[in-house]
């Protein structure tokens, strides 16, 4: 049976679970819950500096989208960091980690932005025993407006500073959880890792608008006839997440940075497409506030179920698929696929037809009796009768075989050939 | 109350009020918001969806039920209304297993098809309770004469009230509604919704609704020709087919309908007779609501006996399980020889069938069953039809949309020939006969217009 034991940054766990820096982590109570049901390790919810602590809105903190059967997709909050006394935080999580000596507990941290401030701060946790600290410069409403959270994590020369300090007033492994709200996600992790990061950790929270009140028209969770943007999570903001871990893991300058994935991890699938992509670990909130604590078991069971079916080690699968994100101009134009409708599997719905007849490329035909049949001449396998098919696996990619003839095209399908040498660009023109 | 149960006979008063109560309750209770919503999500919003091509009246159920689940319940009972004006009634009586669910794709996919009737039932009960929705077109002059406020009737009534005609409905009974009113099992539309559902519909306006008016008695179609401008008959199947059997006139033996129709009207179901054993003949949905209805009422054994095999019965699957649930037996295969009794029946004799290749039955072994009270329930037939008008297969010919052998004389639902005696067949019959007569009553209009 796998191993799940995970070392991420010299910080060990029984598993690659993490609960994310979040209202899950506020305090005691629930982290030894979280423990108990089988959490690996939990980032403390954000700790701020000494004196009175933030306060939160006495309204709704979150806002919701739905999918089918009011499954939750997506939510978005403007809780802001602890708002429990540091003492108090302090004193609970030293008597967690003495309880709970093999699980992982970092401590998250959102101080203003000066050396004295970090290096207090560092200071008072020392004596926790906590295993790391997480840097938060993602959260994107309230303290941003403070000059704190995302308003540091969007200026990479503030996270360097700032990670530069920390490691030079703290023995702890530090990782840099960054944010989403930034054109080029690369930049701070190089930032952070100039600064002497051992990890990073993304994504923190997308800035949101979930949904409009339409009697009131204002942005929901409304306070008093107001809303704030707040910060997006969630199954929904899983692809963008996706996709920033990759850019971090394959780019040349922050390549080998170990990385903590966050980012609608709901199941163990999420989890193994997550560290396919660099991740080293996962960090969890969402799915978790949604359905409890106890969806760690199903991830434990099926990251483990899957690893002994492809009898891989937990070390086997983290960056397994970062060689095959590519960019754009390197995908193979040669490859031909045409979908293919399994009649025995189809239900009749006619959304592969319409779809394909009224928004791509008129290439399904509706015979009768409700048939429906792929027409090759004009497949261009863009697969969206696949995607919007309710019956899993009943619409399929057949690949054409080399030499084979395209009937759209009426071309033999040719060997690997990318746009970079495509007689169409005029940049591979330039070049010649 | 045991003792009342256990009584030999046809007698009133067989349980106590609070079993009455119970019996009798609604039989698929409306949905909540809240499972409106669950049961709207399932539905995959199909291309040029099964369920609309197997409904009569083509209402548009996919788009109905994303408008359930968009939160806009009342623009779902227009979807709904639009195409067939008795959406409520059909929503708790058609055989859905056989049209619009049975041609769901999540048949195919999981058996469980989309709650299509259900979900119809919360669109259109919300808007039952406010005021009517559509307004009539600008007069036209004309005058329309409609026999029967049945479903055919009233759809063509309200169609053609829509239109801007001044309609008048010639209905036998006491009563509007036919068949809803007076022959549907009385737990499959509660609370008087038939009368609820048919006042709002006359509340379009423009609809004069005449009662105890019969074709044949106090109208005849000549006089309704002479003084209308189109004529609409929809006076559905007053006749009861017999059973041609010896013994057929004891006492207690009597047409399920009429059964049907006094339980319908009772004031007090305690005051209806039963007896304790039943035996109804037939297989279609009329022989299920009479038998449980029986049962209900507290019969101790009703039986159905159908002369054909299983597969052949009228009544749908879903209406055979409801009575099997109910406790009432269905035999399959067996023919009624003859009612036994002393004045009143005490048995009946019956032969088991064999179906034969040439559709032909070949009876076989004799049996008899216990019976004090027996329902014919073996079809009813046109009764009455007026001279002179061609027929076909004993019910009024039609082409097209409803067009008799009589210029000016359109007729629709289970009086005219074709289509299944269903009530969401006669709505639609009825508001195709509607826009037929619309259409050749304005060309006719614009014709003398321009005329020398």
């Amino acid at each position: 049976m796998a191993d799940l034991r995970s070392n991420f940054v010299g910080i060990k766990s029984p598993n690659p679970f993490w609960l994310a820096s979040a209202p899950p982590t506020d305090k005691e109570y629930n982290v030894r819950r979280a423990f108990q049901a089988g959490w690996g390790g939990v980032v403390w919810k954000t700790l701020g500096a000494e004196g009175p602590p933030v306060v939160n809105v006495n309204g709704p903190r979150y806002g919701v989208v739905y999918g089918a059967d009011r499954r939750v997709l997506g939510i978005n909050n403007i809780e802001l960091i602890t708002d429990r006394p540091l003492e108090v935080n302090l004193r609970e999580i030293k008597q967690v980690k003495r309880d709970y000596p093999d699980r992982a507990l970092v401590i998250s941290l959102m101080v203003p932005c000066d050396e004295d401030s970090w290096r207090t701060i560092l200071k008072q946790i020392e004596d926790t025993e906590a295993d790391g600290v997480e840097l938060n410069f993602g959260c994107p409403h309230g303290m941003s407006e403070r000059g704190m959270g995302s308003a540091v994590g969007q200026v990479p020369e503030y996270i360097e500073m700032v990670t530069r300090w920390v490691k030079q007033y703290s023995r702890m492994p530090c990782i840099v959880k960054l944010t989403p709200n930034i054109t080029d996600v690369r930049k701070p992790a190089e930032a952070a890792k100039r600064g002497g990061a051992d990890a990073v950790s993304l994504i923190n929270t997308i800035n949101s608008i979930t949904s409009v009140d339409l009697d009131l028209f204002a942005p929901e969770p409304t306070i008093d006839g107001k809303g704030a943007h707040g910060g997006y999570c969630g199954p929904a903001v899983k692809p963008i997440a996706l996709n920033m871990v990759a850019e971090i893991a394959r780019s040349a300058e922050t390549r080998g940075l170990p990385i903590s994935g966050i980012g609608g991890v709901t199941t163990w699938r999420d989890a193994a497409e997550f560290m396919a992509l660099g991740a080293g670990n996962v960090q969890v909130c969402t799915a978790a506030m949604t359905y409890g604590f106890k969806v760690v078991q199903e991830m434990i069971s099926g990251l483990r179920d899957y690893l002994d079916s492809h009898e891989m080690e937990l070390s086997d699968l983290i960056g397994r698929a970062v060689p095959n994100v590519t960019d754009w101009n390197q995908l193979n134009l040669n490859y031909v696929t045409k979908a293919v409708i399994d009649q025995d599997a189809c239900i009749k719905c006619g959304r592969c037809y319409a779809a394909c007849e009224d928004t791509s490329h008129q290439a399904i035909a509706m015979k009768p009796g409700r048939v429906f049949e792929v027409i090759e001449e004009e497949c261009v396998a863009c697969n969206l009768c696949l995607d919007v098919c309710p019956v899993e696996n009943c619409i399929t990619m057949r690949e054409l075989a080399p030499g084979e003839t395209d009937k759209r095209t009426g071309q033999p399908r040719g060997d690997y050939a990318n746009w970079t040498t495509h007689p169409n660009n005029p940049m591979a023109r330039a070049a010649e | 109350m045991t003792q009342a149960k256990l009584t030999p006979g046809v007698v009133p008063g067989r349980l106590s009020p609070a079993d009455y109560a119970d019996n009798f309750a609604d039989v698929a209770p409306a949905l909540i918001p809240h499972e409106a919503r669950v049961a709207a999500d399932r539905c995959y919003f199909c291309h040029d969806a099964p369920c609309v091509t197997a409904c009569p009246t083509s209402i548009d159920i996919p788009l109905f039920i994303r408008q359930i689940a968009t939160g806009t319940p009342d623009a779902a009972a227009l979807t709904i209304f639009h195409q067939n004006i008795l959406g409520g009634m059909c929503a708790r009586v058609c055989p859905t297993e056989n049209l619009c669910e049975g041609a769901c794709v999540r048949m195919e996919a999981e058996g469980m098809p989309v709650e299509i009737g259900a979900l119809q039932r919360f669109a259109t009960d919300g808007m039952i309770d406010q005021s009517h929705p559509f307004t009539r077109g600008a007069p036209t002059g004309k005058r329309v004469a409609v026999v029967g406020a049945g479903p055919a009737g009233l759809s063509a009534a309200h169609r053609l009230a829509a239109k801007g005609h001044d309609v008048v409905i010639f209905e036998a009974r006491a009563k509007a509604g036919g068949l809803n009113e007076y022959g549907i099992a009385s737990y499959k539309t509660v609370d008087g919704f038939a009368q609820d559902e048919v006042d709002w519909l006359l509340s379009i306006g423009g609809i004069e609704l005449r009662n105890e008016q019969r074709l044949g008695d106090q109208i005849t179609l000549p006089a309704l020709q002479a003084d209308f401008d189109a004529v609409f008959l929809g006076m559905g199947l007053g006749g009861v087919n017999a059973l041609r059997t010896d013994g057929e006139n004891r006492e207690h033996v009597r047409d399920a309908v009429d059964f049907i129709r006094e339980l319908r009207q009772a004031e007090d179901l305690a005051t209806l007779p039963v007896g304790r054993d039943v035996v109804v003949i037939g297989g279609g949905m009329t022989a299920v609501d009479a038998a449980v209805q029986s049962k209900l009422l507290g019969a101790e054994n009703v039986t159905i006996v159908y002369r054909r095999g299983q597969e052949r019965m009228g009544a749908s699957d879903h209406e055979q399980h409801h009575a099997t649930s109910s406790g009432v037996r269905i035999l399959c295969n067996a023919m009624p020889i003859a009612v036994h009794g002393n004045g009143a029946v005490r048995e009946v004799e019956f032969a088991y069938t064999e179906d034969m290749p040439d559709g032909s039955l070949n009876t076989t072994e004799h049996f008899r069953l216990k019976a004090d009270q027996l329902f014919r329930a073996i079809g009813q037939r046109l009764d009455g039809a007026p001279d002179g008008i061609a027929l076909d297969g004993g019910k009024i010919a039609v082409t097209g949309p409803g067009r008799t052998s009589l210029a000016g004389v359109w007729a629709g639902g289970d009086c005219a020939a074709g289509g299944d005696d269903l009530t969401v067949t006669a709505v639609a019959e009825g508001r195709d006969a509607a826009e037929d007569i619309h259409a050749v009553l304005m060309t006719r209009t614009a014709a003398e217009a321009s005329g020398p």
